[in-house]
Order: C-alpha cells, then sequence, then structure tokens
C-alpha cells in the first residue's frame, strides 16, 4: 500500500507546522520554541589576596559569563562545582569564564593558582536562586 | 572513575602505643608473586613542616620540627629512610628568605639519625618560583629510587602553580611506567592528591586523574601524599591514597566547616593533630602496616 507524504509526518512535524501557522494571529513574529535566556556578565578582579567580589548571586537555569581581570600576578579562578575554570587569570587580561548553574545553593569559588602566603583565602561565594 | 573512600572504622585503634595501625595493600595477591630476595621495611613519612611560619595555630612552630626528629630518632628499629612529602618551608615572597628558610630546615633534618633522608617539593617550597630555589638545595623535583624489590615514584604537582602535573612530567612518567613489568609493586610519592578530594579548598591536583589513569593497569599501586595536613585514606579503583599529618596545624576535615582555617592550638593538648607515619612495608606481600605517631608522647 503506498503511504501518502502526510501519514508520514511525525506528531512533532504537525505540532511545529501548527505552530508556525498560528504564530501571525497570535501576533508572534517568528516561531520559536522557547527563548534562550540572555547571558549575565559579571565583571570582577582579583589581587593578593582576595576577590572584589566575595558574593556572587545567579539564577538557576540562567548562563554566566564571568569577565576577571587580576590586578597583580597570576591567579586562579575555579567553580568546581560547576567545572567553570579558568585555565590562568593574567594581569591586565580579561579572562572570561561561563557555564550555566543547574542547580541551586551555595557554591565556593576559589583562586586556585598558588599566589602566595594567603592564597587560601582569595574564595568567595556563589549563590545560586532559583 | 569510582573513588570511594576506606571507612574509618576500618582502622585498629591500638591502646597506649600513641598511633593508629592502617593495614593497606592487597595481601595474598602479590604474596602468590613472590618477591625473591625482598625484606621488610620501614619507612617514615614527615609531612607539611612549613618551616617559617608564625601564627597562633602553632606556637611552638620554632621547635615542633626538632620535636618530631627526635621522636623519629628514638624509633627502634629505625627506619631505612625518611621521606618529606613538601611543604618543608613555609612561602615567602622574598628569594633570599626563602633560602633562609630552605638552609634552616635542611640543617635541623640533617640531625635525623637515618642518612637516606628524601624530599619532595609542597606549593610552598615551589610554587611561586617554579622549583627554582628549591631545586638549588635538594635537587630534582621528581625521581624514582628502588629499594627491597619496590619502586618509588616522586611526582611533582607543586612547581607549576597552577597544580597541575604537566605534559612534560607526565610523558617522563608513562616512559618510567612503560619500561616496568606490570607486577611491579609501585609507591608513588607527591604532595597534592592526585583525585580530587576536595577541589573547592584546592585539594587537587588538575591533571592528576592522567597519572592515576597511567597507574591503573598496574595492580600492586599505592600513593603517599600531605598537602591536607590530616590523616586521610581513599582509594581509586584499587589504588590507596594515604595522606599524613602536618608538623605545623592541622586543617579541618575535607568539608566540615565552611572555609579551610587552620584548627586552633589546644594548650590543653599541645601538639594534637601533628604527627608522622611509620611505615611497616612488606614488599613479597605488597602490604603497608601505617602507624600514625604523635610529635611528642602523652605523659
Amino acid at each position: 500500500m503506498k503511504t501518502s507524504a502526510i501519514a508520514t509526518w511525525t506528531r512533532r512535524r504537525w505540532l511545529k507546522a501548527a505552530a508556525v501557522a498560528a504564530a501571525p494571529a497570535l501576533g508572534l513574529g517568528v516561531y520559536h520554541a522557547a527563548a534562550a535566556p540572555r547571558e549575565v556578565v559579571i565583571s570582577m578582579t582579583v589581587k593578593r589576596f582576595e576577590f572584589s567580589k566575595k558574593v556572587i548571586v545567579v539564577k538557576k537555569g540562567v548562563p554566566v559569563v564571568i569577565e576577571i581581570t587580576s590586578l597583580d600576578v597570576p591567579h586562579g579562578f575555579s567553580v568546581p562545582d560547576f567545572h567553570a575554570r579558568a585555565e590562568v587569570v593574567m594581569p591586565g587580561i580579561v579572562t572570561k569564564v561561563r557555564f550555566t548553574p543547574d542547580k541551586t545553593g551555595e557554591f565556593q569559588f576559589l583562586c586556585d593558582i598558588f599566589c602566595g602566603d594567603k592564597h587560601d583565602e582569595v574564595e568567595g561565594k556563589l549563590i545560586v536562586t532559583a | 572513575m569510582n573513588f570511594s573512600t576506606i571507612d574509618r572504622r576500618k582502622f585498629l585503634k591500638l591502646a597506649g602505643v600513641g598511633g593508629a595501625v592502617f593495614a593497606s595493600g592487597l595481601p595474598g595477591w602479590a604474596e602468590a608473586q613472590g618477591a625473591p630476595g625482598a625484606a621488610d621495611f620501614l619507612f617514615v613519612q614527615l609531612s607539611d613542616i612549613h618551616w617559617g611560619f608564625q601564627g597562633p595555630p602553632n606556637p611552638d612552630a620554632g621547635g615542633t620540627l626538632q620535636k618530631a626528629i627526635a621522636a623519629v630518632n628514638e624509633l627502634s628499629p629505625q627506619p631505612d629512610f625518611v621521606i618529606f612529602t613538601g611543604d618543608l618551608t613555609h612561602t615567602t615572597d622574598d628569594p633570599q628568605e626563602r633560602r633562609r628558610r630552605m638552609t634552616q630546615f635542611k640543617e635541623i633534618a640533617s640531625a635525623i639519625k637515618v642518612k637516606d633522608v628524601r624530599f619532595i617539593p609542597g606549593e610552598h617550597d615551589a610554587s611561586l618560583d617554579r622549583g627554582k630555589a628549591y631545586s638549588e638545595f635538594f635537587g630534582q623535583t621528581h625521581y624514582t629510587f628502588d629499594h627491597q624489590g619496590m619502586h618509588f615514584i616522586v611526582l611533582d604537582n607543586v612547581s607549576d602553580p597552577a597544580a597541575a602535573l604537566g605534559e612534560e612530567q607526565l610523558a617522563w612518567f608513562k616512559t618510567e611506567l612503560d619500561r616496568l613489568d606490570r607486577d611491579t609493586r609501585i609507591v608513588v610519592f607527591t604532595h597534592r592528591p592526585l583525585f580530587d578530594l576536595m577541589p573547592q579548598w584546592d585539594w587537587a591536583t588538575r591533571d592528576g586523574a592522567k597519572a592515576v589513569e597511567l597507574l591503573m593497569p598496574f595492580p600492586n599501586v599505592t600513593v603517599f601524599y600531605g598537602h591536607i595536613h590530616q590523616e586521610n585514606h581513599h582509594a581509586t579503583g584499587h589504588i590507596q591514597h594515604h595522606a599524613a599529618k602536618s608538623l605545623i596545624f592541622p586543617l579541618p576535615a575535607p568539608g566540615s566547616q565552611p572555609k579551610r582555617t587552620p584548627l586552633a592550638w589546644n594548650p590543653e593538648q599541645p601538639y594534637s593533630g601533628l604527627g608522622f607515619r611509620q611505615v611497616a612495608a612488606k614488599p613479597a606481600a605488597y602490604q603497608f602496616d601505617l602507624t600514625e605517631l604523635p610529635v611528642v608522647k602523652k605523659a
């Protein structure tokens, strides 16, 4: 038996086609399944022996880009719970670390490049809200 | 990779001895393989001395190392060798002061009666100058040696301030391992943990998993390390990892408090939380009996 072209369409394709067709009537210019949340940019600096921001508050599911510069020696920036890490944060260069928090809670970020006597104190708290 | 933590209840506490004994290895498996001519022996691991540190966490920072060395010298029988697993000195920005601390440390360590004394660097010794001063005083930062049929490999995960072994050292490590028989009894000494013990506290090695992966084909591997200022026992597959106590101040158990700040000195129990380790190695059985010893004996 010959199968019609319409019959071979999957349910997903039907729904997508229907959404596109209905878009003008709903006042939508284009069809999107869901708009991606905009990236949140957080700028900060690090020096011996502190980050300029001790606490960073972000939202779960919203992409984050940390733009960080060292004011003195090479440092690190790492958020181990989100596997987000800079190779190195060099003086005078903006290093970008991107990640999307996928769980809520309080997490530690730290310098993971040994920078001197009080290296252990170069850390901060990342708070991820719902 | 499947990491598992060894249950602390498995420790056998020995009342009156002043230490705890921990048996590590694969008894039975290696015994069948045999290790002709290899006699049992002792070695001692001292770690995280931080010579030059001053502060409330240790009011006797200038005397604790000497007391530990006196305790080592009293051991009977004496160990075949002593190894310091890093952070011999406390870091300083001043290259001359760094060398002064290394000079003093070396002079004090020379009081150890055992002639075979070995060193590896910690980040406080080597990270700020990529091991330059350390190498001047103590030689190579990664090397191998053999003793009683066992092959010892020292890895340097601190001269790179990013806490990495690096591709060059990993290539050297692979070459070293490639020339070994699979049943070689291997002991690795390093400063930082080779696994992710607590990366939130910088208790990890960036590329440590690569080293562990290279070791996995060898059934007889044990790692001794320092850095975390406390006794800790962990397994990555069949490989046991044993962290030693410090000789300057203890640090909190991983994740037990918000910050990795030193535990306070207890005047009622001075030197508590500090100590060193005696290891009874049994090459034929590939077994290690670990005894944790205090800096000073209880009155």
